[in-house]
């Protein structure tokens, strides 16, 4: 046994080698000020308050939505009432490719995997009896962003409630649509200025809200490692400040309000170093690089999810573990903000008693396991610190390789993170069928004959009530007014230099619909067509 | 049988996860196969023309977004009608279990769900094709 041992490699769950101990010897080139610092001081690698998780817990947001904008409302009431702490919208695809629910493409998809949403008075239904002063919510959109954004800022119009008051994220990233999830609309350039508008809007109007969190999630879903994640991920967060930078805008206006989304797979170790390092990396980015004043344009808030690419369809209860072991990982590395996945999301979206077991797993960690008590319990461990002086090199090395290839946009059209992600996934694969990476119930600990579970499903008289609503809209809408806020739109968009945000709102306040908005943006800025990798 | 099987890989519907549908169609080429991956976003018309203008001998749906009962019978429709009902269809994907009979009455051979090997499925394709 002892011998099998000796010659076997031991690695990360990305592949890394790592050796039988860790001792004094590894970690001799730290220095604790220069590469630690206490919580809350430079570099941050130990967290970005001084108190962490005692002043406050991180937010337990739970993505959800699902049919229409009544049923979704209703979910957002049950996990509020069962003590989440923000809310998170997920749209369906249509929504999120800026179709509306009754385009041909939209067929089959109607509230499968998100909400509905074609117009502000979906929107107004979504966020029924929640005044939106008091929550803060996050949207997952990203190439029609600027108007579900535009539809959240009219709603609060609506409920009296001040733009300054609001709090939230769109997600409105791009570049990592490009890279890994493929929901993209228009290509590169319009899309990267409509996300400067965001930034440049939100700094004016909207100033507590996150006008863009930096995705590492989908491109780890997509298969990349723990590295490429980190890599890509603040890389992209370096192309968005360069785009805003020859707009013109001060780095300390738009810098504070970015934020990053990271995502928390099984390896409980190499997740906690990423999470560390990342922060470390984009305080000596963003002083070195851009030169930053304002110390908080320094620090790298995140939120982060469980990986939905770690579940199982097998033995399904046992997602219930690895869930808190990567939420374990999450707040152990100091997250801001934290969605744990439900047991049944290989199969379906969640129903409610698994929603509420995921919630559960954060109520649990915060207040049974003691962990929130000391801010970065693991520092000082001879493994964490090494992993995460690994992480930071691993990651300069990926910057000087793609600022070498002229940046991100550059990167993504010669197809070189796509590549990069797809080799690595097939690798991890490749590993599972020879069981070098053992899944408990997929390639060992297999079960024969497992009882089915309960699943969501979504009813199929979702999508026609949902068309019949659209129609009803049209009938019933000023489409006068409709028409010529759709033409400014247009003529905005075509002149390229105004910010395109009040146009939006205009068109969103006359109830024009999603749809509508993005085919005046396709006629000009035309649809990204994906290189071949 | 010395012609390589060839092998239309196919993203039908608005979904943008193609992890699962890059990694299959690489396992195929590895295996041997001719593969041609249409990309994303295809309409069921799109999928049916790819495996006519191929001359496909067997098409992979990959389908994530739970849009398969919509999308995946109007595709065999569609094949049935232009001829192609030689063609082996299987589809991978998030299929719940149930919907599992409906697929194979409409003609699909099979399914296969999170957690299949790709080892099982290029042998599944081996053993089931119907090479002209």
């Amino acid at each position: 046994m002892a011998k099998d041992v000796s010659d076997r490699l031991f690695t990360t769950v990305s592949g890394v080698p790592i050796e039988r101990l860790y001792t004094p010897e590894q970690i001799r080139e730290l220095d604790y000020e220069k590469d630690l610092g206490d919580p809350g001081e430079p570099p941050y690698t130990r967290g970005i308050y001084p108190t962490m998780y005692r002043g406050r817990l991180w937010t337990m947001r739970q993505f959800s939505g699902f049919g229409s904008a009544a049923d979704t409302n209703q979910r957002f009431h049950y996990l509020l009432k069962n003590g989440q702490t923000g809310l998170s919208v997920a749209f369906h695809l249509p929504t999120l490719m800026g179709y509306d629910s009754d385009h041909p493409m939209s067929e089959g998809e109607v509230g499968k995997c998100g909400v509905a949403i074609d117009s502000l008075a979906d929107m107004e239904t979504l966020f029924k009896g929640l005044p939106l002063d008091q929550i803060s919510t996050s949207m997952t959109t990203n190439a029609p962003a600027t108007i579900l954004w535009s539809m959240y800022l009219v709603v609060a119009e609506k409920q009296g409630v001040d733009w300054t008051k609001l709090r939230g994220t769109i997600q409105n990233d791009i570049l990592k649509e490009y890279v890994a999830e493929n929901t993209y609309i228009f290509p590169p350039k319009p899309s990267m200025k409509l996300i400067v508008d965001t930034f440049e809007f939100g700094t004016e109007h909207v100033p507590q809200w996150n006008t863009i969190s930096i995705s590492g999630y989908h491109i780890r879903e997509a298969g990349s490692t723990a590295l490429q994640e980190l890599a890509f991920t603040l890389y992209d967060g370096i192309e968005y400040i360069e785009w805003a930078l020859r707009k013109g805008l001060d780095i300390d206006d738009f810098a504070p309000r970015l934020s990053f989304f990271f995502n928390a797979h099984n390896d409980l170790f190499e997740e906690v170093a990423k999470y560390r390092a990342a922060r470390k990396i984009w305080y000596k980015v963003m002083t070195g690089r851009f030169h930053c004043r304002n110390p908080k344009s320094a620090i790298l808030r995140f939120h982060t999810q469980t990986a939905g690419c770690s579940l199982t369809a097998q033995q399904p209860y046992n997602n219930i573990v690895r869930v808190a072991i990567q939420a374990l990982a999450a707040v152990l590395g100091g997250t801001q903000s934290l969605h744990t996945n439900s047991l049944d999301e290989t199969l379906a979206l969640p129903t409610e008693h698994a929603a509420r077991i995921a919630l559960r797993t954060q109520q649990i960690i915060a207040h049974e396991t003691g962990i929130t008590n000391s801010a970065d319990p693991l520092a000082g461990s001879y493994f964490l610190e090494r992993l995460t002086l690994d992480m930071e090199k691993g990651c300069w090395d990926y910057f000087e390789r793609l600022d070498a290839m002229g940046g991100m946009v550059a990167a993504i059209e010669q197809g070189f993170p796509q590549r990069e992600i797809q080799d690595a996934s097939y690798e991890y694969q490749k590993a599972v069928e020879r069981k070098e990476k053992i899944i408990v119930g997929v390639n060992d600990f297999v079960m024969e004959n497992e009882p089915p579970i309960d699943v969501l499903l979504i009813d199929e008289a979702v999508a026609g009530q949902q068309i019949e609503r659209l129609r009803q809209l049209r009938d019933s809408r000023d489409n006068g007014r409709v028409r010529t806020t759709l033409n400014a739109l247009r003529e905005a968009a075509a002149a390229n230099s105004l910010n395109m945000m009040p146009f939006i709102l205009d068109c969103v306040r006359a109830y024009a619909t999603l749809g509508e908005m993005c085919d005046e943006l396709r006629s000009v800025y035309g649809v990204y067509e994906e290189p071949t990798v | 049988m010395n012609e390589k099987i060839r092998v239309v890989v196919a993203k039908p519907g608005l979904d943008g996860h193609d992890r699962g549908a890059k990694v299959i169609a690489r396992a195929f080429r590895d295996a041997g196969f001719e593969v041609i991956y249409t990309g994303l976003r295809q309409t069921p018309e799109q999928v049916v023309n790819a495996a006519l203008q191929e001359d496909a001998d067997v098409v992979g749906l990959s389908v994530l977004s739970g849009a398969h009962m919509t999308l995946c019978p109007r595709i065999m429709e569609l094949m049935k009608k232009e001829g192609l009902d030689d063609v082996l269809v299987v589809i991978g994907g998030i299929i719940p279990d149930q919907d599992i009979p409906k697929l194979k009455d409409c003609g699909v051979a099979e399914i296969f769900q999170p957690g299949a090997s790709m080892e099982d499925i290029v042998t599944y394709v081996r053993q089931h094709v119907r090479k002209k």
